[in-house]
């Protein structure tokens, strides 16, 4: 059997954008105005501090690498407007602080590592250095005592890579990359069967719709 | 503000709550004064609350349910949208620890009239009957003081009221009737369950699910739009808010929304007068012959311990000692793989097909079942799922998210033992209403683990054979909550008795799913269900006996026979 991974071209779902259906009967009013709403943000801090901003932009690159063929998604203003709006997940171990508190305190840590190891702020680090810093990370091997109680590798899992990855995911241009449907109310689906497409779906690169791809995939409403 | 916001302003109010079926409308309610004793206020609005307060109102009550959710109405308040529609989630905080601690708020937690209910998975299976006697016949857990049989009344009660969509025989276990809707079709990523099946040679059915496979009312079939667990905004799914609380509005019940109970009060006879609620910017008192808690695993214990007063310093309805104790979760390990075949799983309800054939199978080396069915991820979680369970981030992240339209997956819901240690107490910190906030302490024991382990390597040895390449466990979900207030025969050694009733307190009751001794292999809100129906019964026939506290035996004053 052909590996599905393999021989697949980097733009998969190539002309597909998931707001050319905005319009039409797979969103409702609700979802539009929350979608809106999203891609008025922009890159510009409001919980964050410029420096903290920073930070958290070249991490988000490192986490989430964004494709050259696709617009750039604001992944750090996505992560700024959630604390800046004070949403919580609803649980945190008992040496977790609450959200706003852990991304403070990590991003204060991240740069208290960068400067220990290397002299220089995280965001001078060449991208090697950047990545180490993120796996010793994950990896529980940061002792500064900037983390305080807060274990380094609870606030990659919990906070820095979940509240990145998120953010990205929430955003349309995501939705696109990876030819989901995206909103579906009130129309839904009909085709539900194994390569069976309806026709407001995205087609992929390589399937039996063959050089039609791009040309099927501008034309969805 | 031109568009009232549900999470701002309590909606049910001035004589009127939401009509869930119109953009804007509104259904006439009965409204009861704080000082005005009612027969029963019960917390809570989900499986259990919601289901409940139907049938006491049918049966002439006088009551008044209390939510600490918003009171959505899903055409004009629910976007396909997973971040948005975190919103009906239960996202206060919580501390969690243990060997393995549970993540909690989207898979597990509801807070929105309707519970729980509003976003779940829709999936509506009986416990086998064995499960009620775990105990006894099968050697593991406690058993329950209700009997199969009568259980089996009650599910088909419940499934008739949601009118549940499922197959026309069902493979396991004892006879049941014909689910009154037919079964839905089956998308790729149920295919996907069903060839695995077959090849490994047990069986599978469609999905037993609480979503109309036909129209209902004002309620239109399922558009099989996927995003079940982030809230129905066509109101094919039957949960609570728009299955019994209608129901329950039109025979007179009061529904507060964005109500937070804080504190149960007990008298100088140790019976509970009322409950201390928070709505609207300040804390207020509903005077109540009876109170029914049933705020879900982890609120129900909560309020029990946080309305500890002089004559009951451990708790109230804490005799025992086991408030808050044995913990139930519901393992939910998952295999995923790659198809050639483009699956799609975004389309339809997330798990349309099933097996059950590990819970009627007794050749394992461990106690206890479980179901698996298949999955159908949204893109945030299925990114989370990635980075969280499979440590995929960067490039090969991004690479890996590429295949989603092609990704299958079978996910189980596993039963998990009874163990004391795993329990809900009460941190010292406090949250936005001043409440001390729940700590949920959670570790799987050996047995879990077994399971766990059969599990995985069945349906990875299933995914397999169904032609899916690149497979890869997922170890670390849970899903669901019960036990903490656990129901049985014996004061000493439980906290309600089969009918739901404080054994402390006469005109106390627990209704959600903390009364379960045991959790099964199963879903559990169809029980929760058909549980809190046999309680407004039992209700009804011990009120008519006069053996209920505060009410006089001349009621109930009426009884309204259930709409369709």
């Amino acid at each position: 059997m052909r590996d599905p991974t393999r021989h697949k071209p980097a733009d998969r779902y190539p002309g597909y954008d998931v707001l050319s259906k905005r319009n039409g009967p797979s969103w409702n009013d609700k979802t539009r105005r929350v979608v809106d709403q999203r891609l008025s943000i922009d890159d510009e801090p409001r919980f964050f501090a410029a420096d903290e901003f920073a930070l958290v932009q070249a991490v988000a690159a490192l986490i989430a690498p964004q494709p050259a063929h696709r617009p750039m998604i604001p992944v750090a203003g996505l992560v700024d407007a959630k604390l800046h709006r004070g949403e919580s997940d609803g649980f945190r171990a008992p040496n977790m602080p609450r959200e706003r508190d852990a991304w403070t305190r990590g991003l204060a840590a991240i740069e208290a590592e960068a400067r220990r190891a290397h002299g220089r702020g995280f965001c001078e680090l060449t991208k090697s250095e950047q990545i180490d810093l993120l796996e010793k990370m994950q990896n529980g091997e940061l002792h500064d005592a900037a983390w305080g109680e807060m274990p380094p590798q609870a606030f990659w899992k919990h906070r820095l890579s979940h509240d990145i990855v998120m953010a990205y995911y929430a955003h349309p241009t995501a939705w696109s990359e990876i030819g989901w449907g995206g909103p579906a109310s009130p129309r839904g689906y009909v085709r539900l069967d194994f390569n069976d497409r309806d026709s407001w779906e995205a087609a992929e690169a390589g399937s039996s719709d063959g050089d039609n791809v791009r040309r099927i995939n501008r034309g969805i409403r | 503000m031109a568009f009232d916001d549900p999470l701002d302003r309590p909606r049910a109010a001035g004589g009127r709550a939401p009509d869930v079926f119109r953009r804007g409308g509104w259904v006439p309610m009965r409204e009861y004064r704080d000082s005005e004793p009612v027969d029963f206020v019960i917390v809570g609005t989900g499986a259990g609350a919601g289901t409940l307060a139907c049938r006491l109102a049918e049966q002439g009550f006088s009551v008044v349910a209390l939510d600490a959710g918003a009171y959505f109405r899903p055409l004009e308040d629910f976007a396909s949208d997973e971040s948005e529609q975190t919103k009906l989630y239960w996202t206060d905080d919580r501390i969690v620890d243990g060997d393995n601690p549970l993540q909690m708020g989207s898979n597990n937690s509801g807070k929105a009239v309707g519970g729980s209910t509003v976003h779940f998975a829709m999936v509506s299976l009986r416990f086998r009957p064995e499960w009620f006697k775990s105990r006894t016949l099968l050697g593991y857990g406690a058993d329950w003081p209700i009997d199969w049989r009568e259980m089996w009344h009650y599910y088909a009660e419940v499934e008739d009221a949601l009118k549940i969509s499922g197959p026309v025989t069902y493979p396991w276990g004892t006879k049941r009737p014909r689910y009154p809707y037919r079964a839905h079709p089956l998308n790729a990523a149920a295919r996907v369950l069903a060839k695995g099946c077959e090849a490994m040679g047990i069986s599978w059915t469609e999905t037993p699910l609480a979503t109309l496979s036909a129209p209902r009312g004002l309620a239109h079939p399922c558009v099989y739009r996927g995003f079940c667990v982030t809230g129905c905004s066509t109101n094919a799914k039957q949960s609570v808010l728009v299955t019994w609380l209608p129901r329950a509005l039109a025979s007179g019940a009061e529904v507060r929304d964005l109500a937070m109970v804080g504190r149960i009060d007990t008298g100088s006879d140790g019976l509970a007068t009322g409950v201390h609620y928070h709505r609207a910017g300040q804390w207020r008192f509903q005077r109540a012959r009876n109170v029914v808690v049933a705020g879900y695993a982890i609120e129900t214990p909560r309020l029990l311990l946080n309305s500890a007063n002089d004559q009951f310093p451990d708790g109230i309805a804490n005799s025992s000692g086991l408030v808050g104790k044995n913990l139930m979760v519901q393992s939910n390990q998952a295999v995923w793989g790659t198809m050639e075949d483009e699956v799609r799983s975004y389309k339809g309800p997330p798990s349309l097909a099933i097996t059950e054939h590990w819970n009627y199978d007794d050749d394992k080396d461990f106690f206890g079942g479980y179901a698996y069915m298949s999955q159908g991820p949204l893109p945030q979680l299925w990114a989370n799922t990635q980075l969280g369970a499979h440590g995929l981030w960067g490039e090969q992240l991004m690479t890996a998210m590429k295949d989603y339209n092609h990704v299958a997956g079978l996910k189980i819901v596993g039963e998990t033992m009874p163990q004391e240690r795993n329990c809900v107490t009460l941190a010292d910190e406090v949250d936005q209403y001043g409440l001390r906030i729940p700590r949920i302490t959670f570790s799987l024991c050996d047995n879990d683990k077994k399971l766990i382990d059969h599990s995985l390597s069945f349906m990875g040895q299933a995914l397999s054979a169904a032609g899916a390449r690149n497979i890869w466990a997922q170890e670390d979900d849970t899903c669901h909550l019960n036990g903490t207030a656990r129901m049985g025969d014996d004061p000493r050694r439980s906290v309600v008795d089969a009918d739901c009733r404080s054994w402390d307190i006469p005109n106390l009751w627990i209704c959600d799913g903390s009364v379960f001794p045991t959790v099964g292999g199963v879903n559990p809100s169809l029980t929760i269900q058909a549980i809190a129906c046999r309680t407004a019964d039992r209700i009804h026939q011990m009120a008519r006996r006069g053996e209920l506290e505060r009410l006089p035996a001349a009621r109930p004053r009426r009884v309204l026979t259930p709409s369709a």
